[in-house]
């Protein structure tokens, strides 16, 4: 009996595939996200647009909420370390958690090297702007890939901009041939094993979720007609005005992407959507998703 | 003629059972409304969040034509959460079941997923053992006396045949070996 393989590992993301994981800070949220139709929640201190307004160091939630929020629920459960900070990561495996996030949302912990995800039986997901990143990581052990996106905007403009680049290059990849590889890799600054791979499979080893500014039903079949595997929402379903209408709104949307009607439907009458920011007034310096490498 | 199989699209690993089911020999195609289940032959309920997929199922309709087309003969195989959704009970909480199958599960039986495994597994009917992928995986609790037990870890049962009706704790369709597919497909027949 093997516990803690790659297989058990992106085969916990593939179960969470077509479905919505989604941002909670106490086991009532939790408790809602899972009455929503949520595959996951994600256990948190603050949901990123509060970290953008408080400012300062945000870390690894505190044990006692991750445990609370566990015990609330029946679906998995997430939470956050800082990138690099594989002493959280060690506490958060210690907890049971199910899934890892090594999250540019939170301050990162190290400017130069991410964790070690391979030395872990808990999965890790991680967020990438583009092809190069997402192996990056995938080569330190990421069994789920995320868009970065700019969390806590409510702008969906950046997992798009993500999520295009690394479909683009994906298929860019497809057209190359043997020799052209190696060359590919050096530009893509990623492992050679896994562009090869990428290259003929044409996408990527595991699942690929959108996250980052997702804030309407909308805005969750748009990510999935672009090729997300599944959705990530953040501050977008707990900053609206009516909570449990926006989840179960943007889980049905996730489902039925293909259906404009449906998405029709259920988009009505929700009430207030979470307040966006314009990409453009953000200072470089609070922009998150630059975070990592 | 390839039997025409239908794989329920709310949510979970659905391409996966897709791709199992061609190289088990069927036609496969994705459910996500009640109409999609007029001509199948079976119907696959993947791996996933079972109560995500109950929920939607009741929300859009699909719940009871689902019912009432496998209380009718329609063959099915269930997959970790597809298992819950077959069955007739769970031991803690309240989500919408099926009711098709003669068994109580015990969700997420054998823990979280630092506790999820693959073993090589011995199931009946089968010459060799069948490398099974567990995650976040149930059991079953109590079966009933109709319920045939195929595959069992420690005490418990996680693999269980009823009639037409078939249910694994573990995910065949995560691995390349077609053999549980296969004998899904020929109960369609």
């Amino acid at each position: 009996m093997e516990r803690g393989t790659t297989r058990v590992k992106r085969g916990l993301a593939d179960m969470l595939k077509g479905g919505v994981i989604m941002d909670v800070v106490t086991a009532d949220q939790a408790r809602i996200a899972e009455e929503a139709g949520a595959v996951a929640v994600m256990a948190l201190e603050r949901v990123p647009a509060d970290i953008r307004r408080h400012g300062g160091v945000a870390r690894m939630a505190d044990p006692t909420k991750i445990e609370e929020i566990k015990d609330a629920v029946s679906i998995p459960v997430m939470a956050k370390v800082r990138i690099g900070h594989f002493l959280e990561a060690q506490v958060l495996q210690a907890l049971g958690v199910d899934f890892i996030d090594e999250s540019e949302v939170l301050t990162p912990a190290d400017e130069e090297h991410h964790v070690d995800k391979w030395a872990f039986t808990t999965p890790f997901v991680c967020g990438a702007r583009d092809l190069g990143e997402a192996l990056r990581r995938i080569g330190e052990g990421a069994a789920m890939i995320r868009t970065k996106g700019e969390a806590g905007t409510g702008n969906v403009v950046e997992a798009v901009r993500h999520m295009r680049t690394v479909t683009r290059e994906i298929r860019r990849l497809g057209t190359l041939g043997p020799e052209e590889l190696m060359a590919a890799a050096r530009d893509l600054r990623a492992p050679y094993e896994l562009v090869a791979e990428v290259a003929e499979t044409g996408r990527l080893p595991v699942v690929n979720f959108a996250a980052g500014g997702i804030a309407t039903p909308a805005d969750a079949a748009l990510m999935m007609a672009l090729g997300c595997d599944g959705v990530f929402v953040g501050s977008g379903i707990f900053k609206s005005s009516n909570p449990p209408a926006y989840a179960r709104a943007i889980v049905e949307a996730t489902t039925y992407w293909q259906d404009p009607e449906v998405v029709a439907k259920v988009s009505r009458g929700l009430g207030e959507a979470m307040p966006g920011i314009e990409l453009e007034t953000l200072d470089d310096s609070d922009r998150l998703a630059v975070r990592g490498w | 003629m390839r039997p025409k199989v239908g794989v329920l699209a709310l949510q979970g690993d659905v391409r996966e059972h897709l791709a199992a089911l061609e190289a088990a020999g069927a036609e496969p195609r994705t459910v996500r409304h009640a109409d999609d289940l007029a001509g199948l032959e079976g119907i696959v309920i993947p791996g996933g969040e079972s109560t995500t997929i109950g929920k939607l199922a009741v929300r859009f309709g699909l719940f009871d034509p689902l019912r009432a087309a496998i209380a009718g003969g329609l063959a099915a195989y269930g997959t970790c959460a597809g298992m819950i959704l077959l069955a007739v009970g769970v031991t803690e909480g309240d989500q919408p079941l099926l009711g098709v199958l003669d068994v109580v599960v015990r969700r997420n039986a054998f823990g979280r997923q630092n506790e999820s495994f693959e073993v090589d597994l011995d199931v009946d009917g089968l010459d060799t053992p069948f490398h099974a992928v567990f995650i976040r995986a149930p059991w079953v609790a109590k079966a009933g006396e109709d319920v045939e037990v195929l595959a069992t870890v420690g005490d418990h049962p996680v693999m269980v045949r009823q009639g037409h009706v078939l249910a694994s704790a573990f995910h065949p369709e995560l691995t390349d070996d077609p053999r549980i597919h296969r004998l899904f497909v020929e109960m369609t027949g």
